[in-house]
């Protein structure tokens, strides 16, 4: 079954492009294939990019999500971009924090915090 | 833990008139189910929720709820995609019991079975960056007991109330 709401919204800030997940939990295979071909796509729109990926909708996820975000983070090294995750609620944060992954990961508190002392994108 | 107001539960006809609650009645008896689910990862929605709420009425922290989900949803996609390779006349059984103070999942697959000794840890050296293998690692760090059968196609997965996750208290030690 498809769902009908986009998994994921898009705002260009001025110094950073803000994606912000839209569902509660994300699990479902062919729901994190979309998602990723969706951040891609935005990722490949601009030469340069300063993501910055916003969690707070998301309540639950599993490990399918953390290698997206794996895939999303080799894309940007790629193209010499930037990836920044924010508003992470503290039970996944802890998922992030027992598998390391917050070693390779540049994880901020809110929006806010994330947007601070970008270099500017192209 | 609670085991005088769960004998004056299951005794007692007037909690059910005072609490009007079947859920919180039902608390007071261990639920013990298998079930026998397609290799799909959709298929596992309808036995979590059945697990979960199970939970919730006997009064699981939230905290608890989340271990249990985790490791249900990274034990069942790993039971479909790697044990049944995701072959539609393959099926997953599910044994779970309920309890005022453990939960407990026997999740059965048909595939041929793996070495689960011979996965490597995901936190270390090239592993971290990799997309996958974390299923398993993360099943171990938020269930209380895990074990595998022999063959390694069935899966063994506890969790007590309010036990602490063996991962809480295992800072990384290498770098």
């Amino acid at each position: 079954m498809t769902a009908i709401k986009p998994q994921i919204s898009v705002q260009y800030a001025e110094n950073a492009t803000i994606i912000t997940f839209t569902s509660e939990k994300i699990l479902e295979e062919k729901d994190i294939q979309s998602i990723q071909e969706s951040i891609m796509s935005v990722i490949e729109q601009a030469q340069r990019i300063n993501l910055i990926l916003d969690f707070s909708n998301v309540k639950f996820l599993s490990s399918a999500v953390l290698g997206l975000l794996i895939r999303v983070s080799k894309k940007i090294y790629e193209r010499d971009s930037q990836l920044r995750l924010c508003n992470i609620n503290p039970k996944i944060y802890e998922i992030f924090k027992i598998t390391r992954l917050t070693k390779i990961f540049d994880i901020y508190p809110d929006v806010e915090s994330a947007t601070e002392n970008q270099s500017k994108s192209d | 833990m609670g085991t005088f107001f769960e004998k004056w539960f299951l005794l007692s006809d007037t909690a059910v008139k005072f609490f009007g609650n079947v859920s919180f009645m039902a608390s007071g008896k261990p639920v013990n189910r298998s079930v026998v689910v397609a290799s799909e990862p959709s298929a596992i929605v309808g036995v979590c929720r059945k697990i979960l709420s199970k939970l919730k009425a006997n009064r699981f922290s939230q905290e608890d709820i989340f271990a249990v989900h985790l490791a249900l949803e990274e034990a069942f996609i790993n039971s479909v995609k790697h044990g049944n390779k995701m072959d539609p006349t393959k099926d997953v059984k599910i044994d779970y019991l309920v309890s005022l103070d453990k939960v407990e999942i026997s999740m059965t697959d048909q595939g041929n079975g793996f070495q689960p000794d011979n996965v490597p840890d995901p936190r270390y050296g090239e592993n971290l960056y990799k997309t996958g293998g974390r299923g398993l690692f993360l099943i171990r760090s938020y269930m209380n007991e895990v074990e595998f059968n022999k063959n390694g196609n069935s899966l063994r997965m506890v969790k007590y109330k309010g036990k602490p996750s063996p991962a809480e208290f295992q800072p990384p030690t290498q770098s």
